[in-house]
């Protein structure tokens, strides 16, 4: 609901701020909207201890991508990672930042947060309608211990593009050829049934007025709604419930070689959350103006540095120490118009 | 809500003194040029808008062609389009809205101009016009908090009621979920209620003092007075007063997404299932567009609502042409 209220207001702040960009060192960026808050803490942060300011405008991955490509921000921001073909195309790079996951939430009365175990495929068949009631026997055999009613059960998705979707109907890609077939994957798609709720307040609402109603939203805001959760069967197996060690699982065992474009669900590791997804910063690999370009990189490096705990005090979660790694030596590749390494120091 | 007002003081105008001459030439031009500059510039931005629009949506217009009008597919990943389910929403929440609201407002105009005590007309003249300024967002999220969960109680009334008549039986059956098409229209009728409900009481207001006590010297009802003498004489404000309910109604982005279940099916003439609008699905769906096909569809969509907001401004001024020339033949 508020990101509906703010966002204009951020598209205006845009103009303003894009308006008085002579403060040579302000730096800005634009894009998604799912990693803004711990953007914003970290920028009022480094503020007070660089005196150097970041102006972040929270417009969605889509406004993001198209921002940075016009080369009207410093950076871009985006939820979906994109393809190195496409990075390539535009001559630029990009690298996670935080780590996020979505979860299922449902409405059950009687049922405690944690208690019902789903798998992906079975995901996959109640967004697909072919599993409509609780009592199904395919949830049964999952659930053997619990007594689950025999109730329709009411799907409810989220009705903007966001990337907590695009999450959701990747793993469901991945798990379902069914659901690749009919359905793919994207910020937003077909859906074959459903309600549609707007952003993670709206599903959260129709999750909780009506019984029986399964929904999906990020887990940062399950977590402090205390929404009841399912454990899912990750890729080894095994039943994880959501929560920072196991999205941190997820984003070790991933394979971040191929330009950073990794989505971290369904991925191997006994421990691994199956729906986690990293947010992507995007930047041109030619800077045009150098001094802005070392800024960004040394707001980020300062942000892995000194940011892992205002992170998780959102409830997002900070990248391993492996990937930072590799993160600040993919930094290498930007270079100045003559060529040269822009230093992050 | 002054701006909106058309009323016209007639006699004031007639009486007031002659215009003084102007102070010095130059001001004179100063001001001629900078109006009609402004008016120019309108002109200009309208203009810019339309192509703006037209060449952001080519890709989409190149890809479907006319095929975007009648298809129900709104597939992103697939990247095919197709506008059908959007215009029918946008369409049908603004007649909804309309058939309630112009009743409505019809009957607040005429209480308060002929019913009402004197001392209650400001009080309630002024609480209508509030109503006209509460933000369209708050009215959304009235809408979804307040309104539906009641509405998800009446529902099943309606469908046991008018549901069971023929023909527009099927408008009233299915789900009650609160939210959907006839959730939305109604939203909006309250919302345009004090657009039109204020023009018409202010239009009713001009009518001739003389004109009215001559019919209810002849012996005419109120309803009679109101019907014969007050609407033909106010006729053009009215329709002008409805057209601009219709306009606000249309481009209505908040408050109908809020309510409208912003779901693309449509296999069913029931008014109680999710749907979306042109406005819903901009709103939604912008933001996390990629670029490519899907923004260019994005962009049509507006192309076409700025397009269907054009035809209904036309037709309803071909309609006052008419209704002028008959005027003239009696």
């Amino acid at each position: 609901m508020l990101k509906a209220v703010t966002r204009p207001l951020f598209t205006f702040a845009t103009c303003v701020t894009l308006a008085s960009n002579a403060f040579a060192a302000d730096i800005t960026g634009a894009g998604a909207s799912f990693p803004a808050p711990i953007y914003a803490k970290w920028a009022d942060a480094y503020q007070k201890a660089t005196g150097h300011r970041l102006n972040y405008q929270s417009i969605g991955s889509g406004g993001g991508i198209k921002q940075i490509t016009a080369k009207t921000v410093d950076f871009g921001a985006s939820d979906m990672p994109l393809k190195p073909a496409d990075l390539d195309k535009d001559g630029m790079l990009q690298f996670p930042t935080v780590i996020g996951g979505v979860v299922p939430v449902m409405n059950l009365p009687g049922i405690k947060p944690g208690e019902v175990k789903l798998t992906g495929p079975v995901l996959a068949d109640i967004y697909l309608g072919k599993i409509t009631k609780w009592n199904d026997p395919a949830l049964a055999a999952l659930n053997p211990t619990l007594k689950l009613p025999e109730q329709e059960i009411g799907v409810v998705r989220r009705a903007d593009g966001s990337g907590t979707t695009f999450i959701f109907t990747n793993y469901l890609s991945k798990v379902s050829e069914d659901w690749k077939a009919k359905v793919g994957e994207g910020t937003a798609v077909q859906w074959p049934l459903g309600l549609g709720g707007k952003g993670n307040e709206g599903v959260s609402a129709f999750v909780q007025r009506l019984p029986g109603s399964i929904g999906y939203v990020e887990f940062a805001y399950a977590k402090q709604n205390k929404l009841t959760h399912a454990q899912m069967k990750n890729k080894d197996g095994q039943f994880v419930e959501p929560d920072d060690s196991t999205f941190k699982a997820a984003a070790a065992g991933a394979d971040w070689s191929h330009q950073f474009y990794e989505i971290l669900t369904d991925q191997p590791g006994k421990a691994s959350w199956p729906l986690s997804g990293a947010t992507f910063i995007l930047m041109h690999k030619t800077q045009d103006k150098p001094t802005q370009g070392t800024e960004v990189l040394k707001f980020f490096d300062w942000a892995y540095g000194h940011g892992g705990e205002m992170a998780a005090s959102l409830d997002y979660v900070p990248l391993p120490e492996a990937t930072v790694k590799q993160i600040r030596a993919s930094w290498s590749q930007l270079k100045d118009a003559s060529g040269k390494t822009i230093d992050a120091k | 809500m002054s701006t909106l007002v058309p009323a016209v003081d007639v006699e004031s105008r007639a009486s007031a003194p002659p215009r003084p001459a102007p102070r010095s030439k130059i001001s004179g031009h100063l001001f001629t040029g900078l109006s009609t500059g402004f008016a120019w510039l309108a002109l200009a931005v309208l203009l810019g808008i339309l192509v703006a629009l037209a060449v952001a949506s080519w890709p989409a217009i190149e890809t479907f062609g006319i095929g975007f009008l009648f298809s129900a597919e709104w597939n992103p990943p697939a990247e095919r389009f197709g506008a059908v389910i959007p215009i029918y929403g946008t369409v049908v929440t603004s007649l909804i809205a309309l058939i309630i609201a112009v009743p409505v407002s019809f009957g607040i105009a005429l209480f308060l101009t002929e019913l009402s005590p004197a001392w209650l007309r400001r009080p309630l003249g002024t609480a209508i016009e509030l109503l006209a300024a509460i933000p369209s967002i708050v009215f959304g999220m009235w809408g979804l908090l307040v309104f539906v969960p009641i509405f998800a109680e009446v529902q099943p009334l309606l469908a046991a009621t008018l549901g069971q008549i023929p023909l527009i039986g099927t408008l009233f059956t299915g789900p009650p979920m609160g939210i959907g098409l006839l959730c939305a229209g109604i939203i909006l009728a309250i919302m345009i209620i004090p657009y039109i409900a204020a023009v018409m009481r202010d239009v009713f207001e001009v009518t001739p003092a003389m004109l009215k006590e001559s019919a209810y010297g002849l012996g005419c009802t109120t309803w009679e007075v109101s019907w014969r003498v007050v609407l033909p004489y106010t006729k053009t404000g009215v329709i002008g007063g409805i057209m601009l309910g219709l306009g606000r109604a249309l481009g209505e982005t908040m408050a109908v997404t809020f309510v409208i279940g912003n779901t693309n099916f449509l296999n069913s003439a029931s008014l109680f299932l999710p749907g979306n609008s042109i406005t819903s699905a901009l709103a939604n769906e912008f933001g996390e567009a990629g670029p490519g096909l899907h923004t260019a569809a994005l962009m049509e969509l507006g192309l076409i609502l700025f397009l269907i907001t054009m035809v209904v401004l036309l037709l309803s001024k071909l309609l006052l042409m008419r209704l002028a020339a008959s005027e003239g033949g009696r």
